[in-house]
């Protein structure tokens, strides 16, 4: 990053704006804004709203790249607007849009209601067969930090749907399931306490399902979290062609439950790593 | 939100297809596989018709096998090439990235993140080398025999 693109300046924030109740088609708006060094777009959105234009509307809420309210399409990208500094975009001219590949609510406000419709229809929660265990539970289920290690990294992802915003896939294909809900679906499916591949099969193994991705990419450049979702729709292809020429995951290989007395005696065994700040 | 009024489609369409814009080189080699193979599926009707010409007897088909011999039909034809060229290894890459090869093992995002797009990149490279080496190769022996 150069001297020139921290120094704080003038910027020209390009505005996509849209009223339902008064405009057919969104249109673009510009306002010159003071940015100083540090600031991010959401910060530059609340100044502008505060000092130019009140009327002006988008959602976030924890302004620190957790709830994954306020993903925006910065400079052509989608990112989120409370992690992105105005300066480190390096233009000075910087054009924030709704997230594309969602309805426009208003202004910079995306409809993300296809995001969780298919989020939910994945099945993103952990189905084990023994209902009894479930209803009336004997034990614990073990899990090895290698066993966590296979599906961790998916599961930080925040439903902020930057990942469909970049998607070229979704951008024609509506019914695609896209990046979030098929990394996801691998998520649940690469745990080992789930049996609920055959269950979940329907809902993924479809047309609109993993195969339409062609790796392109976007979906992990865009993640804000390093959740990688092209890297688990791969791994859930991977997990669907083993299942369906039958070396898939086998019920005899799912958690077994400890009983709780057992947890105790065997509490050496998953130990927490060694301390690494000496005190 | 108290507005009845209907929100603004902004799928992106086609153009959310074609232009990869800001995004990394996969991004690029994602629409140049839709591409050539969508090309290679309009060449393969176009065969069909072609080879039919076969049917209106041997000098029709003499004269079309000498219209195909001129320079723009060559440069069409080693297009074509370059197309099943490029669509056949990048097919390669992807049967291999969907098998779960060279792309890493998942493990706890760290900042700054890798992501496995980037640790298959060298594949990627090579594999693309290679398609460049043998689209050069073919059409020095197309245009040069």
């Amino acid at each position: 990053m150069s001297d020139k693109t921290i120094t704080p300046r003038e910027i020209t924030f390009r505005v996509r704006r849209f009223d339902p109740d008064v405009d057919s088609a969104p249109h673009w708006s510009e306002y010159r804004q003071h940015v100083h060094d540090g600031m991010t777009v959401l910060e530059a959105l609340h100044q502008l709203k505060a000092e130019q234009e009140p009327t002006l509307s988008w959602r976030s809420s924890c302004r620190m790249g957790v709830c994954g309210s306020c993903g925006m399409f910065v400079n052509e990208l989608p990112m989120l607007a409370c992690q992105t500094q105005v300066l480190h975009l390096g233009t000075d001219v910087v054009t924030i849009a709704p997230l594309p590949n969602y309805d426009n609510v208003k202004d910079l406000v995306p409809d993300l209601a296809p995001l969780i419709e298919k989020h939910a229809s994945v099945k993103p929660y952990i189905i084990y067969l023994d209902q009894i265990e479930i209803d009336e539970p004997t034990g614990e289920f073990i899990q090895t930090p290698d066993q966590r290690e296979e599906f961790s990294q998916f599961t930080h992802c925040i439903k902020c749907g930057l990942c469909l915003a970049a998607c070229p896939t979704v951008a024609t294909d509506p019914l695609f399931l896209g990046p979030q809900a098929l990394a996801q679906a691998y998520r649940y499916t690469a745990d080992n306490r789930d049996c609920g591949m055959k269950d979940r099969i329907e809902a993924i193994d479809i047309f609109h399902g993993p195969y339409q991705c062609h790796l392109a990419g976007a979906c992990s450049q865009a993640c804000p979290k390093g959740v990688d979702p092209a890297f688990g729709i791969q791994l859930l292809k991977r997990a669907l062609v083993l299942d369906n020429i039958g070396f898939g995951k086998k019920k005899s290989s799912v958690a077994k439950v400890m009983p709780l007395a057992d947890v105790v005696k065997a509490i050496d065994e998953f130990a927490p790593p060694p301390r690494t700040v000496v005190k | 939100m108290n507005s009845n009024k209907p929100a603004y489609n902004n799928r992106l369409g086609l153009k959310g297809w074609v232009y990869a814009g800001k995004y990394t080189f996969e991004r690029y080699l994602y629409l140049g596989h839709r591409l050539t193979g969508m090309g290679l599926i309009a060449y393969m009707l176009l065969h069909i018709i072609e080879t039919a010409n076969r049917m209106r007897g041997v000098e029709a088909w003499e004269e079309l096998m000498g219209l195909f011999a001129s320079w723009p039909f060559k440069i069409i034809e080693y297009l074509l090439f370059a197309a099943a060229v490029f669509h056949a290894l990048n097919g390669v890459r992807l049967l291999m990235t969907e098998l779960g090869f060279f792309l890493g093992k998942p493990k706890e995002p760290v900042y700054p993140y890798s992501s496995s797009i980037k640790r298959h990149r060298p594949l990627t490279y090579i594999i693309m080398a290679l398609a460049g080496l043998i689209i050069i190769l073919g059409g020095s022996s197309l245009f040069f025999p």
